[in-house]
């Protein structure tokens, strides 16, 4: 899956390709192409070097989440999405913080409205978070199980070896158990 | 508990595809019938899918991270940060203090322009030179003002005085504002010694207009005025007179109007050259034809022959601000002149009864 980008600058068609594959270069690529234009809007708009870490990351992740869900259209250039996300990710923090209320804040690119992009990736952060503490209640070996099994797709084979277990039904059995529980902590945390 | 995992291992094993033909056929039917089933079957489904995007999304963040943690982000902050110019530096730091710093002074303009009387008239263009004119006119017309107690105690205990003209023969007459302004009581005096109580029932300050009217009941009706009030400018040159009381008995003086705007170019008053002083404001100034042109209301101290008075044309806009439903009786005013074709001394004579001393007493 490695998509070696020898050109100097991916065609944004590229980058989304790569961003479906999930290449590492690609990913390499847009954040150092454009952390510095967040980083800028948001130095120079009461943030810091943090605030803008944070707002760019989360501009990505909604990125991504466009991208895999296959609806993202090229009716604008990447940047300027790219651009408008982390502008409106910005604008919710400074309310948030009533730092800044209402108004214009210093801008450096087009922009344009991503309201319900940025409110989907509010539920999804959400739902990262609940998962994320539902997996550290779990405990080990539960956690590992889990996360070895449904997120980095080793086989079961492999999860046996690993923990121990006398014959891979035994490790089955065992994962249904964690399995239930993250359910019940997952959906409990709700 | 024990059916529940028992369901979870079911709905796996159906979407890991580890089922046998038939058991597949059985459980696809059992989904069909037992909706329950189904959804638990979907719910699960959702479930795994969060699993994973949760973990594709941690392998990203952390990937991000990764990255975050190679660029040199000091060095950009250095490049796209803004830097402040220093006079915006400082405006930011201090912008508070400058606000009420600000703020006072506008307070304080104000009320210095409010208690030196710079208000008062508006129409001049220029701030600077209102401020010295005005102060210039303040003085000469307060030097027409005739300050009687220090004259002739015993004659009248009356602290100023001025002139005045009737306006109406039923006992409402004229006088400059600056004559009557802070009076606690006015009289007025005819050519024949009698003293009647006056009210003031209207002031105009920005033309130095006063309306008074006479409510003794000791009055009798005037006869029908002899003179009209011109709305027109005056021409210059025109021949005017004047009746005043600098003393205790009427004076008359003539001259000519020598200029169409008064003091520093004040467009509501002529420029007259007459002899005039201390007593003579508020009196009647009038052409040959018999017409009010104007009310005498000052002169300038540094000039010689040079007086001021306002144009009629502002006393008629006066009396037609007057509300007419508060006053008891009725102003009209006089449209026939009988002074035209007399000669000057017949004039004189005919205009003497309706000339005022105007006296004022303020404690």
């Amino acid at each position: 899956m490695s998509n070696k980008i020898n050109d100097s600058k991916p065609t944004d068609n590229e980058v989304i390709l790569g961003i479906l594959n999930n290449s590492s270069d690609t990913l390499k690529y847009l954040y150092k192409t454009y952390f510095p234009m967040v980083l800028q809007l948001i130095i120079n708009n009461n943030g810091n070097e943090d605030d803008a870490k944070d707002v760019f990351q989360e501009g990505v992740l909604v990125l991504h989440d466009k991208i895999k869900s296959g609806d993202f259209e090229l009716s604008s250039k990447l940047k300027t999405f790219l651009y408008s996300v982390c502008r409106r990710l910005w604008l919710k923090k400074l309310n948030h913080k009533s730092r800044f209320s209402g108004g214009d804040i210093k801008d450096y690119e087009d922009h344009f409205q991503v309201e319900q992009d940025v409110e989907q990736r509010e539920e999804k952060d959400q739902q990262f978070l609940l998962m994320n503490s539902a997996l550290n209640e779990l405990g080990e070996p539960c956690k590992t199980i889990i996360e070895d099994f449904y997120i980095h797709n080793s086989s079961m084979q492999d999860i046996c070896d690993k923990f121990g277990y006398t014959n891979a039904d035994n490790a089955k059995t065992q994962k249904y158990k964690c399995l239930q529980r993250l359910k019940k902590l997952f959906f409990s945390q709700k | 508990m024990k059916s529940e995992i028992d369901l979870i291992k079911k709905i796996e094993s159906y979407l890991f595809e580890e089922m046998s033909a038939e058991e597949l056929a059985a459980f696809d039917l059992e989904r069909k019938a037992n909706s329950a089933l189904d959804h638990k079957v979907i719910a699960h489904l959702d479930f795994l899918k969060t699993l994973k995007s949760f973990g594709e999304e941690k392998n990203l963040r952390n990937a991000m991270n990764e990255i975050h943690a190679e660029l040199d982000v000091e060095a950009l902050k250095e490049q796209y940060l803004e830097k402040p110019t220093k006079v915006i530096a400082m405006w930011r730091k201090h912008k508070k203090n400058l606000a009420v710093a600000a703020s006072v002074a506008i307070v304080v303009t104000l009320v210095t322009l409010f208690s030196t009387g710079q208000f008062k008239k508006e129409s001049n263009p220029s701030y600077s030179a209102l401020k010295r004119d005005m102060e210039n006119i303040k003085r000469s017309q307060n030097a027409l003002i005739r300050n009687i107690n220090s004259k002739n105690q015993d004659a009248t205990p009356s602290q100023f005085g001025g002139t005045g003209f009737a306006l109406t023969s039923n006992g409402y007459l004229v006088t400059n504002y600056h004559v009557v302004e802070g009076a606690d009581s006015i009289y007025v005096q005819n050519n024949k010694g009698e003293s009647f109580k006056v009210e003031t029932i209207y002031i105009d300050p920005a033309s130095d207009i006063a309306v008074l009217q006479i409510i003794d009941p000791l009055f009798e009706n005037l006869a029908a005025l002899p003179y009209t009030f011109k709305r027109k400018d005056s021409d210059l040159g025109e021949d005017v007179y004047t009746f005043g009381f600098p003393k205790d008995d009427v004076v008359y003086g003539e001259g000519y109007l020598s200029s169409a705007t008064g003091f520093g170019g004040d467009s509501i008053a002529y420029q007259v050259s007459i002899p005039v002083n201390p007593g003579n404001s508020g009196g009647p100034l009038l052409d040959n034809k018999g017409n009010i042109i104007g009310i005498v209301s000052g002169k300038q101290t540094q000039a010689d022959g040079a007086a001021f008075a306002i144009k009629s044309n502002f006393l008629l806009k006066a009396i037609d601000n007057i509300p007419q439903d508060s006053l008891k009786e009725k102003i009209t005013i006089n449209k026939k002149n009988t002074l035209a074709g007399l000669s000057r001394t017949q004039r004189i004579k005919k205009m003497q009864d309706f000339i005022f001393v105007v006296k004022v007493y303020n404690n």
